[in-house]
């Protein structure tokens, strides 16, 4: 290749790919430079008043409010993340036994995912009400009454443990029933796009494997212990780490279901991105909202670098 | 043919019950929808709506400009559209088939711009496009989403695998990279290209916290939003919010009964391929 062709290929290149890293410079790049700087000022509406180095970052971690928001998001992510799993790769598995209507199945299970989380938070504010709503009357006819479900404050823990529990301090008390309300919906919302991962990566399972585990007469169980649970890893794992993710973006569920004010009662739907809207689109602290992104952000990197670091070992990539 | 579809009885039981739990919201939703306030305040309430009161979705077009937040959505989600295929397909193209010095370093940085959420951008985002005035525009929901960083790799994976012949030929018949892009490139990648645009529109037609952020007024605002600010407005009214929300769920989920095995093939796809 001549040396006048390959420097007409580099022009062609970058003439092509121009557009996009134009708006990827203006939108994306500058931006995220631009908040590094940010928040090492106070920075109001109308832009810098002071620099404060470190300031910002050192306020967030001595703000008894982020450490709550971070606390009552990582009881949803717990909650919910796992519930969703376990429940879609139940259902995946019911789906994957060649059974009739498969694509009903599939199209009603899905039907959340598509449907929006505004229009899906609006719907469950009203159902999950607590005087009115139709989930307090079907719990009532198996004699279930009484759950305030968005307006309860008090944590899982607490209620469990009773009146011994009056005192205990807010990180031991568990979500909030307000929050497992959240996470409930979470459930429904997520299935759907659980399962159908679940599904592709169950039909990628060669048949020859059951078909030797047939023959050696394993049980069920161990068949599922054996060969689809390992050979499922790595989808387990991807599901793992995009719920996770996912979950720790909540947002339009606590700005349209809880309060008001939003991330109550008493803050315990109050999740980080919330926290972090608050700062920067009502309080107007942008440098700081800048500072409180960043440390949200290292703990999404710590977190899915733990996960490799100590899940990925045990993924069995076929 | 009785007895296997006998002992799948129980797991149709399950599946069922299930599916009665996932449909429950939405069948609540279009029933309240059709109530009188009275009816849908009523403890033990009542499944079938006593008498179809229609007239609560006319109620919902007197109080909000739903024609209008739909108008706002449509025309932000296929503008976006438009500049994600104008910008993905030619640097897709260019990261698969063009050797160019930094492409590796280059696609890598794009990898990583990925990775890294909304919220650390947003902040100084805002301060841009109210720089640029931009604030309370199309502009503001538009211009900033239409680059797909996804998309791309997308469409780079897909054309990488497309035989090395058919560029070569190009080339031999003097064809320009442009030519052989909109005529070769393009036609051979319908299945990627499909996926981007079912996922663009699925998620730029749901995104809710971006365009909250950066408008103002009613009257500029995508569905979601005015969604949202009229369930707090009417927190109480629940015939009309379900009316409202109906309405709103209505196009995608058409779209989902015309275009659902695609949805649901493209998103098994794109999870596999990360």
């Amino acid at each position: 290749m001549n040396r006048s062709r390959r420097s007409k290929e580099t022009i062609n290149a970058l003439l092509f790919l121009l557009p996009a890293l134009i708006i990827l410079l203006g939108f994306r790049v500058i931006p995220i430079l631009l908040s590094v700087r940010m928040s090492l000022y106070d920075w109001g509406m109308a832009g810098p008043r002071a620099f404060v180095g470190l300031g910002n970052y050192l306020a967030v971690l001595k703000d008894p409010m982020f450490y709550k928001s971070l606390l009552n998001t990582g009881w949803y992510i717990l909650f919910e993340v796992p519930a969703t799993l376990l429940l879609s790769l139940f259902i995946a598995i019911l789906l994957n036994q060649q059974i009739r209507g498969l694509g009903i199945y599939r199209t009603i299970y899905y039907l959340p995912v598509v449907t929006s989380i505004v229009a899906v938070s609006v719907v469950w504010k009203w159902i999950l009400h607590p005087d009115r709503g139709v989930i307090n009357y079907l719990l009532s006819l198996i004699g279930i009454t009484g759950i305030r479900w968005l307006q309860d404050p008090r944590g899982l823990f607490q209620l469990i443990l009773g009146a011994r529990a009056e005192n205990l301090p807010y990180a031991l008390r568990g979500p909030s029933i307000a929050m497992l309300s959240l996470a409930l919906m979470g459930i429904w919302k997520a299935l759907g796009y659980n399962i159908i991962l679940f599904l592709a990566g169950l039909q990628n399972i060669p048949k020859t494997y059951y078909e030797a585990a047939k023959i050696d007469g394993a049980s069920r169980f161990k068949t599922f212990w054996k060969i689809t649970w390992p050979l499922l890893s790595p989808t387990t794992y991807y599901v793992l780490i995009m719920s996770s993710i996912a979950a720790f973006e909540t947002f339009a569920q606590v700005w349209i279901m809880t309060g008001p004010p939003p991330g109550g009662p008493l803050g315990t739907t109050k999740v980080v991105m919330y926290y972090f809207y608050e700062n920067a689109f009502e309080l107007w602290r942008l440098g700081y909202g800048a500072s409180i992104a960043f440390i949200a952000f290292l703990i999404i990197l710590a977190l899915t670098i733990f996960q490799r670091l100590f899940l990925e070992k045990r993924v069995h990539y076929g | 043919m009785a007895k296997p579809s006998l002992r799948k009885l129980p797991i149709h039981l399950i599946l069922i019950a299930g599916s009665l739990l996932m449909l429950l919201p939405f069948y609540w939703m279009v029933t309240t929808s059709l109530k009188t306030p009275l009816e849908a305040l009523r403890f033990p309430p009542t499944w079938i709506p006593a008498a179809l009161k229609f007239s609560n979705y006319l109620e919902v077009f007197r109080q909000i400009p739903l024609w209008r937040y739909l108008g706002n959505t449509v025309l932000i989600t296929l503008l976006s559209l438009l500049g994600i295929l104008i910008t993905g397909i030619p640097a897709a193209y260019a990261f698969a088939r063009f050797k160019f010095p930094g492409r590796e370093i280059i696609f890598m940085g794009l990898l990583a711009l990925m990775m890294i959420p909304l919220p650390v951008y947003l902040v100084p985002s805002y301060m841009i496009l109210f720089k640029l005035g931009w604030i309370d525009t199309y502009a503001a929901m538009i211009v900033p989403w239409t680059v797909n960083i996804f998309s791309i790799f997308l469409l780079r994976q897909h054309i990488k695998q497309l035989p090395q012949d058919l560029f070569d030929a190009a080339r031999i018949d003097g064809a320009s990279s442009l030519w052989t892009m909109i005529r070769i490139v393009i036609p051979l990648c319908r299945a990627p290209l499909a996926t981007i645009i079912i996922f663009n529109v699925i998620s730029s037609w749901n995104s809710f916290f971006w365009p909250l952020i950066v408008t103002n007024s009613d009257h500029i605002r995508p569905l979601q939003v005015g969604l949202a600010y009229f369930s707090r407005e009417q927190s109480t009214n629940y015939t009309l919010l379900m009316a409202a929300t109906t309405l709103s769920i209505i196009p995608l989920i058409i779209l989902f009964f015309i275009a659902q095995k695609q949805i649901i093939q493209s998103q098994a796809r794109a999870g596999l391929k990360e």
